[in-house]
């Protein structure tokens, strides 16, 4: 592959990626997420592609992706075969013969392996009709079910990094800035600090080096959002880091991400290599003189770094001690320099905002921001739903809807016929409701 | 035979692959762990030489993050996830489950090296808690039956 050298160039290859995807081949993808690899999915991937590769009828003419994580996780392994989007769960190595014969070949469901909804008793054959993703808002996990996290290719087919030539080609550094203040995004890693308001603060700042941070030290107990987010679409991230350091004016980024999370690590890599063979990172993005590269650092297993400022010093390789924070790590951040640090799920929403526009995007979710960044939070939220529920896995929402909607719509209230006791919100350090 | 040291000049390799930077130091001792399965002093001692860092400091970064281990590891790395998640649907139980029966207990490696065990915070995969991982494979809906049959293997 040779560098892509402007935006005309990622339109053209965008054409060319996006035309050989024809919607009615036949393709079917297995979820190989860490929850599906638990449950056993790879090998009902070997499977699969055994079996196709090994008919000759078929071999070539069957398209085959192993996707990131599609967020029903307590009902893995899942299979889904297009064009008609028939729906798999908890599939094992030896139905995939029948699969292939009935779904593959002929387009009709295999009954056993849909999805029944224990409260209405009701079989689903599409994944957008199960109650679990029916209910949901996946602007940003959806695109999940759609690539191979692997291939870079897949991610330009389907729009990837056209908000980065938009914004390199386009914009000022401060309409990007204004664009995200406008849109209402606010932090998702927990604080819910106005994301354009951050990074105009760092842009401000003086200091001859910048840096933009992806808090990947995702630790809290129960969560497993940005995990799966970088398992299953890492150049989302990425890329809004890649706009981010533009507008902050940073020439340098660090993803800070658990060594618990070797697949998610591996992943990353695997898009950071491809993203500076493409010319999407390193000098020059796009043609143009801006030049930005982000490095991994992997979290040795302290639950205190997901705080800021011990994040940075443990950037640093010193212990992850925080410090006060009256000088704000914007100002004064790594190595001392201005740093913007935002989280994995934040940066995910950059591309969409930037692609959509602000009207479209402010439209979701709850409040109003115009004129007070604090006055609402816009676009949807991924959450990690576990515990005593009947469905268990990541679900996304519009900000500002109710627990009980995420609780019984979605998740199918509690099982067993128990009554509802208590939820427990925002991780260790959030609150109980009963 | 498994390895529980690391040659002085595989610790030389792995500095020069980060370009003897300070900055790298927490890497560089993941990838000494990577290969040693847990961070021996005579490395650790020419590393500090190396990179200029007192080695009480170095010793400061191994202690405090979770992920180093200063003491030699089990063929069987056991990892019992305790997330709110997996102690709702029993993590507890089994940890204690391991714990007597090879009497070992968490953080500590069986007297044989055959089994460390430790519990961890949260794995992520919660939606299949209770989470087991055995040198790193991630094992879902584990039960005190399956347990057993693993505990079975594990004595060969």
């Amino acid at each position: 592959m040779q560098t892509v050298k402007s935006a005309s160039e990622l339109g053209a290859l965008h054409t060319r990626l996006n035309a050989a995807r024809d919607p009615k081949r036949p393709l079917v993808t297995v979820c190989g997420g860490t929850g599906c690899q638990a449950s056993g999915c790879m090998k009902v991937a070997e499977a699969v592609r055994d079996t196709l590769g090994g008919d000759p009828k078929l071999a070539g003419k069957i398209d085959f992706r192993v996707t990131g994580c599609h967020g029903f996780c307590e009902r893995g392994p899942l299979v889904v075969v297009h064009p008609q989007g028939i729906f798999y769960q908890q599939v094992r190595p030896e139905d995939v013969d029948e699969i292939v014969r009935l779904s593959v070949v002929q387009g009709k469901p295999v009954e056993r392996l849909l999805y029944r909804d224990e409260v209405s008793g009701k079989t689903f054959t599409r994944e957008n009709e199960v109650p679990f993703y029916k209910n949901q808002q996946r602007l940003i996990f959806g695109m999940n079910g759609q690539i191979d996290p692997r291939s870079i290719d897949d991610y330009i087919a389907i729009g990837g990094y056209q908000a980065l030539a938009k914004v390199l080609t386009q914009m000022k550094p401060e309409q990007v800035i204004d664009q995200i203040k406008k849109s209402g995004l606010r932090g998702r890693g927990g604080g819910g600090f106005p994301t354009g308001i951050k990074w105009e603060t760092c842009r401000r700042a003086e200091g001859i080096r910048k840096f933009v941070i992806c808090n990947a030290d995702e630790g809290d107990p129960g969560a497993f959002m940005d995990r799966s987010l970088i398992e299953g679409n890492p150049h989302s991230v990425l890329e809004g880091m890649i706009i981010g350091a533009f507008a902050i004016g940073a020439r340098e980024g660090w993803v800070y991400i658990r060594k618990e999370y070797p697949l998610a690590c591996d992943v990353l890599r695997n898009a950071m290599a491809q993203a500076r063979e493409y010319g999407f990172l390193g000098k020059g993005i796009l043609g143009t003189a801006f030049d930005f590269d982000v490095r991994i650092r992997r979290g040795a297993g302290a639950f205190v770094c997901g705080e800021s400022t011990a994040l940075m010093a443990s950037l640093e390789g010193r212990v992850g001690e925080p410090r006060a924070k009256y000088v704000h790590t914007v100002e004064k951040g790594l190595w001392n320099f201005p740093s913007n640090l935002n989280n994995v799920e934040t940066w995910a929403n950059v591309p969409l905002i930037i692609n959509k526009g602000v009207e479209w995007y402010a439209r979701i979710g709850t409040g109003d921001v115009t004129g007070d960044a604090w006055g609402g939070s816009k676009g949807t939220k991924i959450f990690s739903l576990v515990g005593k529920i009947r469905n268990t896995g990541l679900v996304e929402v519009p900000m500002g809807i109710s627990l009980r909607q995420i609780i019984y719509d979605i998740g199918g209230g509690v099982p067993d016929g128990k009554r509802f006791k208590a939820v427990q919100t925002g991780g260790a350090v959030g609150g109980l409701h009963t | 035979m498994l390895q529980v040291t690391i040659p002085i000049e595989k610790v030389d390799g792995i500095i020069g692959a980060w370009g003897g930077r300070r900055e790298a130091l927490i890497d560089i001792l993941q990838d000494i762990q990577d290969v040693a399965r847990y961070l021996p002093r005579p490395a650790l001692e020419h590393l500090s030489k190396e990179l200029a860092v007192p080695l009480g400091e170095i010793y400061h970064i191994a202690t405090f993050y979770k992920a180093f281990s200063i003491e030699p590891k089990g063929k069987y790395v056991v990892q019992v996830c305790l997330g709110t998640a997996c102690h709702v649907r029993g993590g507890r139980l089994l940890a204690d489950r391991i714990s007597h029966d090879l009497a070992v207990k968490p953080g500590k490696t069986t007297g044989d090296r055959l089994v460390t065990l430790e519990t961890v915070g949260c794995v992520g995969a919660c939606a299949l808690g209770p989470i087991v991982t055995v040198n790193g494979e991630i094992s879902g809906k584990m039960t005190q039956p399956k347990l057993v049959s693993m505990m079975k293997k594990w004595r060969g």
